[in-house]
């Protein structure tokens, strides 16, 4: 396939030669083919992209994926990954993590990764529990969720997983659903053309521990009452009916009803390119339980420096100015003397 | 620079000196300077910097205590000294805390004016010790009020009265320079250089050493000046250096040589972070530095810059390197080529943070889970780091491999005269990626050389696209098995790889007869001792031998035959026992061991004084 003159890939080709051993129906797989199926529309030629995971169902993803790829250790992928970015910014780099990996082992890297603002496109696969360990509650499980580590109910509140990557000041910030294929696939699309780190919370069904945890942003019936999809420089309106939509109330959003003297201009608009990431924040903080649509979409994607552009930077400039390392320069600086 | 008369010039073919004060009396500076300019004189030297963890414990206390010793000599010399021939104390605290370690008759050099009484009663002292009489018994005590002359010395300069007392390191340096018949030219140079723009500061310095030069040829108490001459040492050009420095240009070396970016994955400890440090200066070497947020952090961006194909180091102290053992067996398990440094400190725990020890041999041999080994190797000296951290290198690209390297708090901060090499005659490693594949054929991530060692396919090599991880791999394809002969197979694979290194290291070398009554087997920082007393019961005619280990795991193919050509077998470490515990699992043969975990390195006297025990045993 790579011996190809033209090598115009399809999503097979991305496909490793592996038996995928998720349970059947698991969210896992709708994120894989997206992944197969967007790859091939970057143009980044197969051997330049490497998978890096750390440890869990999502983690298997690598091992999937004919590219170049490290199954890593728990919580770890975001620092493995930051490491090879850093010697190698010519690769794409992507990192999957779950709920577990990502927010609670592996918080420390994740948070770090977003902040040094690495090249990176980072996916979690958030199911609200875990399933590799067989059922335990995870950090974004709700408070009083009956697990087998849970018996009385979760008494640990549940983060957020977007408002840390916003509170880390995350210049890419998205979330998408794993039965809104189409809506994935654009937001890796989007997450791969950022520099920066691209971070995407993946709303993913585990059928086996937890299922049904995202049904309300699912469900024919009711998802658009309770989605809602974040368009840049678009007011935030959502519902069946097109008739709802977030005002700023104060610093608090409301969910309002159109007409009876609200209009769409007195609505929220939507500006992911904001600099001051406190829309982004308020976005993050609007939850199924106290009432809001949750949106999906990009959050916030705004330029800043990347650490693996500076410290490559850093090298260049330090050559030009000192000239390229001269092992007998440095054995000799400073004091010396001779024996005869 | 003064009328004085000549004062009688005595020589000596070796001396030691320790300045001692409070962390804030710059004495690590001081000790510092004596031993480049000793070293500029000619002289072997070795140094012996010791200083408490904490950055300022309350001034004038005994836990503030800061010391810097060194041994110059004009002859080889491996160690800092046992006894001290010289001493300056800044204070009561210091006084007390190291007066035990000055011989009799030894020079005794006190700033007068801090023994007064709050400083008295925090080093618990009843009295005071410079004016009951009783130091003058035992050594040649010189009261100076430093604070006084230093403030004379610096007036008129509008310096406040705590940034006068500042230079009080210079006064006291000048005092010994005079004393040992230094030159003042390399401190001077170096007042210039550090203080160049504050030039009111760099006048006080240079006026506070000056002033404490000339006191010590003008006071008529101090009669004698000494002379240490030139060392013999091999013909080449010198410098002085410390064992942290020597490893970091090591690394540098050993990625210049080899064509390949250094990335060093670290997080702050103590006494590590000079690696950090030096290396971060290095950026035109094409060295990238990454602080990581934790020593976890560290050691896995040190997986991910060796997966991605260039020259990987993590360098740490115990209790770091504990927190990056999970990642270690990735390391193994991805058989990736890295260098795991561990600079080792008094544990368990936090321990002693700025003291040295050896025990964190068992943790880099066994301190994974499940059967996890990883070749280990150990620097000997300050110098040796520059060696060893090429070798490392060597070991971990040829055989596909994560390196154990070794060193200490003692051979770190540490320092002696290196001889610069010819940078044409090092060693270069090569590093051979894995090509391109052609008609097809399918790459396999675990098929393996002689050496068992597997490809290090370099992402962005078409057709080599694959996947490596913690999970058991199945041999030559890679790919994830739980095939119960498989693991076993793959767990005999990585131990085999190990012990094929010794195939590809050098024989190991005696010091000394090559039979006898007695071999002293020694590894990393108590080589100098070892070395010293094994010297000197050598010129007293005993039956004694050294043999020094760099490589532990594997130990290099004769080093049996060496351990069962002696009647005994003497194995000094600064543990309870790791290297004999070690010995004792491998080979059956009558060991003792001899044991310190005081924080301190072992006196050339202490290994002396067994090997007498056991040789009359």
């Amino acid at each position: 396939m790579s011996t190809d003159a033209l090598p115009v890939l399809k999503p097979t080709d991305f496909a490793s030669d592996q038996d995928v051993r998720w349970c059947p129906g698991c969210g896992d797989y709708a994120i894989l083919a997206q992944m197969k199926k967007v790859l091939p529309s970057l143009g980044v030629p197969r051997e330049k992209i490497v998978f890096i995971s750390g440890i869990g169902c999502s983690s298997r993803f690598p091992y999937y994926m004919n590219t170049y790829g490290m199954h890593s250790i728990h919580g770890r992928a975001p620092a493995v990954a930051s490491g090879l970015k850093t010697v190698r910014p010519d690769l794409q780099v992507w990192v999957i993590t779950g709920d577990g990996d990502g927010l609670s082992i592996g918080g420390n890297h994740l948070m770090h990764a977003i902040r040094r603002n690495m090249d990176l496109n980072i996916i979690l696969f958030n199911n609200r529990i875990y399933g590799l360990t067989k059922g335990q509650y995870s950090p974004t499980s709700l408070l009083g969720a009956k697990t087998k580590s849970s018996p009385m109910g979760a008494i640990d509140n549940p983060l957020n997983p977007l408002s840390i990557v916003v509170g880390a000041e995350g210049t890419f910030v998205a979330r998408t659903i794993d039965t809104n294929l189409k809506h994935m696939g654009k937001v890796m699309e989007r997450a791969a053309a950022h520099s920066g780190t691209s971070f995407i919370e993946v709303y993913q069904n585990c059928h086996v521990f937890n299922d049904g945890a995202w049904n309300y942003a699912k469900e024919r019936d009711e998802k658009e009452d309770n989605v809602l999809e974040l368009e840049h420089g678009k007011p935030m309106i959502f519902g069946k009916n097109r008739d709802k939509g977030i005002r700023l109330n104060g610093l608090e959003p409301e969910v309002v009803e159109l007409g009876k003297g609200i209009s769409e201009d007195d609505l929220l608009f939507h500006d992911e390119r904001a600099t001051e990431p406190s829309l982004a924040y308020l976005l993050t903080r609007m939850r199924h339980q106290d009432g809001f649509p949750e949106p999906i979409g990009v959050f916030r994607a705004v330029e800043s420096p990347q650490y693996d552009d500076l410290i490559n930077r850093q090298i260049e400039q330090a050559i030009g100015t000192q000239g390229p390392g001269d092992l007998e320069k440095l054995f000799h600086s400073g004091d010396t003397w001779t024996v005869s | 620079m003064s009328t004085a008369t000549e004062k009688p010039r005595q020589q000596l073919d070796e001396a030691t000196v320790r300045f001692c004060g409070d962390s804030g009396d710059g004495m690590q500076l001081a000790g510092t300077q004596f031993t480049n300019t000793s070293a500029l004189a000619g002289n072997d030297v070795a140094t012996f910097p010791d200083f408490p963890a904490e950055i300022r414990a309350p001034r004038g206390t005994k836990a503030g205590v800061s010391g810097f010793q060194i041994h110059f000599s004009s002859r080889d010399i491996y160690t800092p000294g046992d006894t001290v021939d010289a001493l300056v104390a800044m204070n009561p605290a210091a006084l007390i805390t190291n007066i035990g370690d000055l011989r009799d008759g030894g020079i005794l050099v006190c700033n007068e004016s801090a023994f007064d009484k709050k400083g008295l009663e925090q080093a618990g002292y009843a009295s005071n010790p410079l004016e009951d009489g009783s130091l003058e018994q035992s050594y040649k005590l010189h009261k100076v009020d430093m604070t006084k002359l230093t403030r004379l010395a610096v007036e008129g300069l509008g310096l406040s009265q705590k940034e006068a007392d500042r230079c009080r390191n210079f006064f006291a340096m000048g005092l010994v320079f005079w004393l040992y018949d230094r030159s003042l030219d390399p401190t001077l140079r170096f007042i210039d250089a550090k203080f160049g723009k504050n030039p009111d500061v760099a006048e006080a310095n240079r006026r506070a050493l000056k002033a404490g030069y000339n006191y010590g040829e003008t006071v008529e108490a101090i009669s004698t000046q000494y002379h240490v001459g030139k060392a013999d040492l091999t013909p080449g050009t010198y410098r002085n250096i410390m064992g942290n420095t020597a490893l970091a240009w090591g690394l540098v070396t050993a990625a210049h040589l080899s064509k390949r970016r250094l990335f060093l994955g670290a997080y702050p400890i103590t006494p590590a972070s000079d690696i950090l440090h030096e290396l971060a200066k290095l950026k035109n070497f094409d060295v990238l530095t990454f602080q990581a947020e934790d020593e976890i952090a560290a050691v896995t961006a040190t997986i991910g810059a060796s997966f991605a194909g260039e020259m990987a180091v993590t360098a740490s102290s115990g209790p770091g390197i504990a927190l990056k053992g999970e990642a270690l067996g990735l390391a193994v398990m991805t058989e990736l080529p890295m260098i795991v440094i561990n600079v080792q400190r008094g544990g368990p725990s936090t321990g002693l943070p700025t003291k040295t020890e050896q025990a964190d041999l068992f943790q880099a041999m066994y301190g994974r889970n499940g059967e996890c080994p990883m070749p280990v190797i150990a620097a000997s000296s300050p110098a040796d780091c520059f060696e060893v951290a090429q070798e490392a290198w060597r070991i971990a690209v040829e055989h596909m491999i994560p390196v154990f390297l070794l060193t200490d708090g003692y051979i770190a901060n540490g320092s002696e005269p290196w001889r610069i090499p010819d940078v044409g005659s090092l060693p270069r490693t090569e590093v051979k990626y894995a090509e391109p594949l052609s008609n097809g054929d399918v790459f396999h991530p675990y098929e393996r050389n002689e050496r068992l060692a597997r490809p290090w396919a370099r992402p962005g090599t078409p057709t080599l696209m694959h996947r490596v991880g913690g999970l058991e791999k199945q041999d030559i394809t890679g790919n994830v098995s739980y095939d119960p002969a498989n693991h076993q197979h793959m767990i005999e694979t990585r131990a085999r790889k190990v012990e094929l290194i010794a195939d590809h290291i050098p024989l190991q070398e005696v010091d000394g007869p090559e039979s006898g009554d007695l071999l002293v087997v020694s590894w990393g920082g108590p080589y100098g001792s070892c070395a010293t007393a094994v010297h000197t019961a050598l010129a007293a005619g005993k039956s004694v031998a050294h043999c020094h280990l760099r490589y532990l795991n594997p130990f290099p193919k004769n080093f049996e035959q060496i351990l069962r050509s002696y009647k005994k077998v003497l194995v000094p470490e600064l543990n309870c026992g790791q290297l004999l515990t070690i010995l004792r699992s491998k080979f059956d043969i009558p060991l003792v061991g001899l044991n310190k975990v005081q924080g301190k390195p072992f006196q050339v006297g202490e290994i002396l004084d067994r090997i007498h025990a056991e040789l009359e045993g």
